[in-house]
């Protein structure tokens, strides 16, 4: 079964190493591919020294529009299973064997990595962003999600197929769920643990843009 | 017909945007849908500053009361539809882009591999 991990990543030449280190100590994954989305940094160049393959993004086009990139790289040169996860270091790699599981077993086509067992570690401003975007996924996709803001997540073959990302921001996430109710996949939840850092809470998805998300994802309704 | 010089005013802007609608759709810059959108815009409005008398009318109609109100809310419902269009444009141009991006990070990619997969077969 050949394994993809997905890290986009824009500007994180701090963290990138290390992450792409972490992942490849990983058991059973053929490739770590980076998406630098358009970073001003040396991010490429470190992931790459880190051993990972990049995809570079000659302009910035957002969290969507990395995962697109990664996905479609899947899916051409296809592999069996894709995992995305952040590169800002808050997702724990070990627990990628556990995302995939569902998919192995032929259980699911699309997993997400869920917060919220380990709800005490998400900070309480996060918890109710993440409460309202699961309802807000709800109400405008009828898709019923514990954790609708997760970039820990994996694909099949099948959904790697079927899912096209149009979203390019931070929207991709409950974009996402449209796109599993719509291709009718099997879906899944698995809990993952997540370590909140100042870095990592910097980064991604900020309180503050929610309403933007909203916006474009009613828009799109809206077309 | 005597006009008052608001309707020479009105009367001169809606033949300035006729002239514009006509230079850009003889450069193609402009689609053939969005031509007839336009030739019905200004053509409504010269008929309108000709004719004042019909907003009242059609105000009455609807039940607005004052004709000015009819074609204020009427101009405020197509800007707000415009405004939405030009969104919606927005967004399909920035699909387009993040398209175009994933497939020049593609074939950059395929290329270094071809490369590379030449350079160890000289080795």
């Amino acid at each position: 079964m050949k394994v993809l991990v997905i890290v986009p990543a824009y500007n994180e030449a701090g963290v990138i190493a290390g992450v792409v280190a972490g992942i490849r100590k990983v058991k059973g994954i053929n490739l770590v591919l980076v998406v630098d989305d358009g970073s001003s940094d040396r991010t490429g160049e470190l992931a790459e020294k880190a051993g990972a393959r990049v995809l570079r993004h000659t302009l910035n086009r957002g969290l969507g529009g990395a995962i697109g990139t990664g996905l479609a790289y899947a899916k051409n040169y296809k592999f069996d299973v894709a995992v995305t996860i952040d590169a800002d270091g808050q997702h724990d790699p070990r627990d990628i064997r556990r995302v995939i599981g569902p998919i192995v077993e032929n259980k699911a086509d699309v997993v997400i990595g869920t917060r919220t067992k380990y709800a005490h570690e998400v900070p309480l401003d996060r918890r109710v962003m993440i409460k309202v975007s699961n309802w807000l996924t709800y109400l405008l996709f009828g898709f019923r999600t514990n954790d609708s803001l997760s970039g820990f997540r994996a694909f099949s073959r099948k959904a790697l197929d079927n899912i096209h990302i149009k979203t390019q921001r931070m929207e991709v996430s409950n974009e996402l769920f449209s796109q599993i109710k719509r291709n009718r996949l099997k879906y899944s939840e698995v809990p993952i643990s997540v370590s909140y850092t100042e870095y990592s809470r910097s980064k991604g998805q900020t309180n503050m843009n929610a309403l933007n998300v909203l916006t474009k994802l009613l828009l799109r309704l809206a077309r | 017909m005597q006009f008052s010089l608001l309707q020479v005013f009105l009367l001169l802007l809606i033949t300035f945007s006729f002239t514009r609608v006509y230079l850009r759709a003889r450069e193609g810059r402009v689609e053939q849908g969005a031509v007839i959108f336009w030739i019905l815009i200004w053509g409504g409005a010269i008929f309108i500053v000709l004719f004042p008398n019909f907003t009242t009318i059609l105000a009455n109609k609807i039940g607005v009361g004052r004709g000015a109100d009819a074609v204020l809310y009427f101009a405020l419902i197509t800007l707000f539809y415009m405004v939405f269009r030009t969104n919606v444009a927005l967004e399909n141009l920035k699909q387009d882009l993040t398209e175009l991006v994933r497939q020049l990070a593609l074939q950059d990619d395929q290329k270094s591999q071809d490369e590379s997969k030449v350079s160890r077969s000289r080795k």
